[in-house]
């Protein structure tokens, strides 16, 4: 498991649930599993056309994820939220449809990318998905008093002078470049799963947020070790696991909390 | 223009007729569940819902069950799940859908690679994940329409505190509507019909006409019938036009490949939607008054 | 300070979607003025505040801080909504949410010193929520919310604090306490007050100055200046009668036979 073919899955795998980690402690604060389950999907699109004109993926995965972050961003203007990422969604899964029908697309190929491939991402690949992810660390880190404010109440923010709509923008920007990033070794259909489960459980856990942001890195991180790793010993899809890992941690939190206020108190919180 | 429309064949095909037919019941059910779960914002349930029905349906596949089985038990499931694990405010909700989306995935994950293992053919992962209306047998259509039939019923016994709990949940509590039934009713009836629209025209095109032609009809309409019926209406029309503009791609592109159906109707929803904003924009500049429409703010709680 | 006012509103209109809400617009407010806000729902009160907070924009007039034109980010302002939803396992406690009232503004991560640290520590007390400190923003009741949000909003050492209808959604008991932690912050950090309210009755006793908005318009002065019939007849257009029992002020339509009480929120008056 730890021999040096698998070393890429290792280190691409952490870096992604890293940035999958941090970026989740917002997407589950501001309510957006909904984007972040649309933006991969269209990253998977972007994929299936990069292949049809013969482009490298990576530049399609960006493109495409990055397109689907604007559309949701301005369709959110005209509509609710959550109907502008159900039209971009199906829009992006429409042209996806399309791109995979026209080309010849290699099923396993697309299955891969769909549900994830532990060696997704080469030795060649490894650096740009370290830098890019740097990126999104950096650009997460300077986001973060005004996009944690403006994430817990907008009015608030706003009557201190903050963008809020500036600050929208640019936190989906960083969900579609980690997704994009992400895409290629959990697959598109799970990508949204390490942002969802692991910081959904790691609120329930901690109530100050500098360590509930910590504690979602480290749960996702453990998240997709223990995918690989069995996906590895089984040689089922990772996807498999991340997807029920995920759900899995975030029920055993579930589970804790409730365990925790059944038992009688000593002293009042 | 008409002959470019309708390329050779189009009427007197069978798999057209039964795709036109099928297409044209998921499209009315689908309008009618769908003006009410955009009203409540659960546009996320009802899209979670469809690829949770399809991992039902790739489960059953594997176990050798009926597909419909699957598709509507895996959806019924998934709507509990979610509904155990939080609905009390909107971003427990998300959590919650999204969770459970995660898990459903998984399992398709899981499901697919099974079948792959034991099936020979080719293109099975996509015919599922994707789906198609020209693949649906025939010998469905009655299951369908009964189908079709009971979550319509279901839906319309429900109607009136379904209505109120998705305006305004403090005031329908207030008078005495159950919120936590009629939630989870509708959850079962959303479920029921994405699973069954799932299996009819694929997961894609379940949820574009879920979404948009209720988003679309709820723009322009000022009341709850007219909003139903004109959600109804662009969906059935969305779905023909797709379905004719793919059959006519065959012939336009040629070398025997055409587009799929998928993409030909969410181009339509897509069209659609975009005509019916210009259309309240228009009316919004004629008239001071801010427009009445069925929307509600976001900031409004849901059970 | 000789000349400049803190908060000077001079001859504004506002309007909103084409709709005339607000006209001719005129008062001051000094430093160190508890100043009540004082209209029934829909008068337009929300709007003016946005006015204030620079948020909504005039058709015409001015608004001046320090004679100098409103803008967004003005921080001399602070402001205090009515209510926030916080989900229950939102992951910030009280006084990480004080702390945000600071610097929530700035970009990065949260540096914080212990002179910050203080500052929070401090305000919670002036606030009395440091029993609860530590607790999720998210599991707060309403006058405990009020507080938190209020504390978040002095740290930041407003000379000006802005509130929207704090009393609306609270009991009497919890209304009266926010009342007169609102009064200390008056006095012991001379910060001047503007809060908004449809019922003026529990402000009687700490309103320096009283801001009343009907029919479009407003009439500003001290309590016993502006709550006259006169004054209020041309405000509302039509005849109006003030009533004093007991401390207490009722506002009533009458004399030409309508019989609609206008600031309908007040109790009926017992006489006891």
């Amino acid at each position: 498991m730890f021999s040096s073919f698998m070393t890429n899955a290792w280190l691409s795998g952490t870096i992604i649930a890293l940035l999958a980690g941090s970026v989740g402690f917002f997407v589950v604060l501001r309510g957006s599993a909904f984007a972040a389950h649309a933006i991969p999907n269209g990253a998977f699109a972007g994929a299936a056309g990069a292949n049809l004109i013969g482009v490298n993926p990576l530049v399609g995965l960006v493109v495409f994820a990055l397109g689907a972050a604007f559309g949701i961003s301005a369709l959110s203007r005209r509509t609710r939220s959550d109907v502008a990422t159900a039209l971009a969604l199906v829009m992006m899964l429409a042209l996806g449809a399309a791109f995979l029908a026209t080309s010849n697309a290699y099923e396993p190929a697309v299955n891969a990318l769909l549900f994830g491939e532990i060696l997704g991402v080469s030795s060649s690949e490894l650096l740009p998905v370290a830098l890019l992810a740097v990126v999104c660390v950096l650009g997460l880190s300077t986001l973060y008093r005004p996009l944690l404010l403006s994430s817990i109440s907008p009015e608030l923010a706003v009557a201190k002078g903050v963008n809020v709509r500036v600050i929208d923008v640019a936190f989906l920007v960083v969900v579609a470049l980690s997704s994009a990033l992400a895409v290629p070794v959990v697959g598109a259909l799970l990508t949204f799963s390490l942002m969802v489960g692991p910081p959904a459980a790691a609120r329930i856990v901690t109530s100050r947020p500098l360590r509930a942001l910590a504690l979602s890195v480290v749960f996702s991180v453990i998240t997709l070790w223990a995918a690989v790793a069995s996906s590895y010993w089984t040689n089922l899809p990772i996807g498999f696991f991340v997807g029920t890992m995920s759900a899995g941690v975030y029920l055993v939190a579930r589970g804790w909390s409730l365990a925790q206020s059944r038992r009688p108190r000593g002293a009042l919180a | 223009m008409v002959r470019f429309l309708f390329e050779p064949g189009l009427f007197s095909n069978d798999t057209v007729r039964t795709a036109l037919l099928l297409g044209a019941l998921v499209s009315i059910v689908s309008g009618v569940v769908g003006v009410f779960t955009v009203l409540r914002g659960q546009s996320f349930a009802g899209h979670a819902l469809t690829d949770v029905a399809t991992a039902g349906g790739a489960g059953a596949s594997l176990a050798a069950l009926s597909p419909l089985v699957g598709f509507i038990g895996g959806g019924v499931i998934g709507a509990g799940a979610m509904d155990a694990i939080g609905v009390q405010r909107v971003k427990d909700r998300d959590v919650a859908t999204g969770v459970v989306l995660g898990a459903a995935t998984g399992l398709s994950a899981l499901f697919l690679y099974l079948i792959t293992l034991q099936t020979t053919t080719t293109g099975s992962t996509q015919s599922i994940l994707f789906g198609s209306v020209f693949t649906v047998a025939p010998s469905t259509v009655p299951d369908v329409l009964v189908l079709s039939a009971v979550v319509l019923a279901g839906v319309t016994l429900i109607r009136r505190p379904l209505l109120m709990s998705s305006i305004s949940p403090e005031l329908a509590a207030a008078r005495g509507v159950r919120l936590r039934v009629v939630g989870l009713i509708f959850m079962v009836m959303l479920a029921a019909a994405v699973g069954l629209s799932a299996i009819v025209i694929g997961s894609i095109l379940s949820t574009a006409l879920l979404i948009g032609p209720p988003a679309s009809a709820l723009r322009v309409a000022s009341r709850l019938s007219h909003a139903l019926v004109l959600a109804c209406a662009l969906g059935v029309a969305a779905t023909w036009l797709g379905v004719v503009f793919a059959y006519d791609s065959y012939y336009w592109l040629g070398s025997g490949r055409g587009l799929p159906v998928s993409f030909f109707v969410v181009a339509d929803v897509a069209a659609e939607f975009v005509v019916v904003s210009l259309v309240a924009w228009r009316r919004r500049q004629r008239t001071t008054a801010l427009p009445e429409s069925l929307t509600v703010p976001e900031q409004v709680g849901w059970v | 300070m000789v000349g400049l006012d803190l908060l000077e509103v001079d001859g504004v209109d506002v309007a909103l979607s084409g709709r005339m809400i607000l006209r001719d617009v005129n008062f001051r407010i000094d430093h160190g003025e508890f100043t009540g806000l004082i209209g029934s729902n829909g008068a337009g009160k929300t709007t003016l505040l946005r006015v204030l907070l620079g948020l909504q924009d005039v058709v015409r007039g001015r608004v001046l801080v320090h004679g100098a034109p409103m803008t967004r980010s003005n921080s001399s302002v602070g402001y205090v909504p009515q209510k926030v939803l916080f989900e229950t396992d939102v992951p910030v406690r009280v006084r990480d949410f004080v702390a945000l009232g600071i610097d929530g503004h700035r970009f990065g991560l949260a540096r914080r010193s212990h002179h910050t640290d203080d500052l929070v520590d401090e305000m919670l007390e002036s606030v009395e929520a440091t029993s609860f400190a530590n607790r999720r923003i998210g599991s707060l009741s309403g006058g405990e919310q009020q507080r938190v949000l209020i504390a978040h909003a002095l740290v930041s050492k407003p000379e000006l604090l802005l509130l929207d209808e704090p009393l609306a959604n609270l009991d009497p008991g919890s209304a009266q306490e926010i009342i007169e932690l609102l009064h200390s912050v008056v006095t012991d950090q001379h910060v001047a007050i503007l809060l908004s309210a449809h019922e003026m009755n529990p402000l009687l006793p700490v309103m320096d100055r009283v801001v009343y908005v009907a029919n479009g318009r407003v009439a500003s002065g001290t309590t016993d200046e502006v709550v006259q019939p006169e004054v209020l007849s041309a405000l509302y257009g039509h005849h109006v009668d003030v009533l004093r029992v007991h401390g207490r002020v009722l506002v009533v339509a009458g004399g030409d036979g309508h019989g609609d009480s206008l600031v309908a929120d007040h109790p009926p008056v017992v006489v006891d």
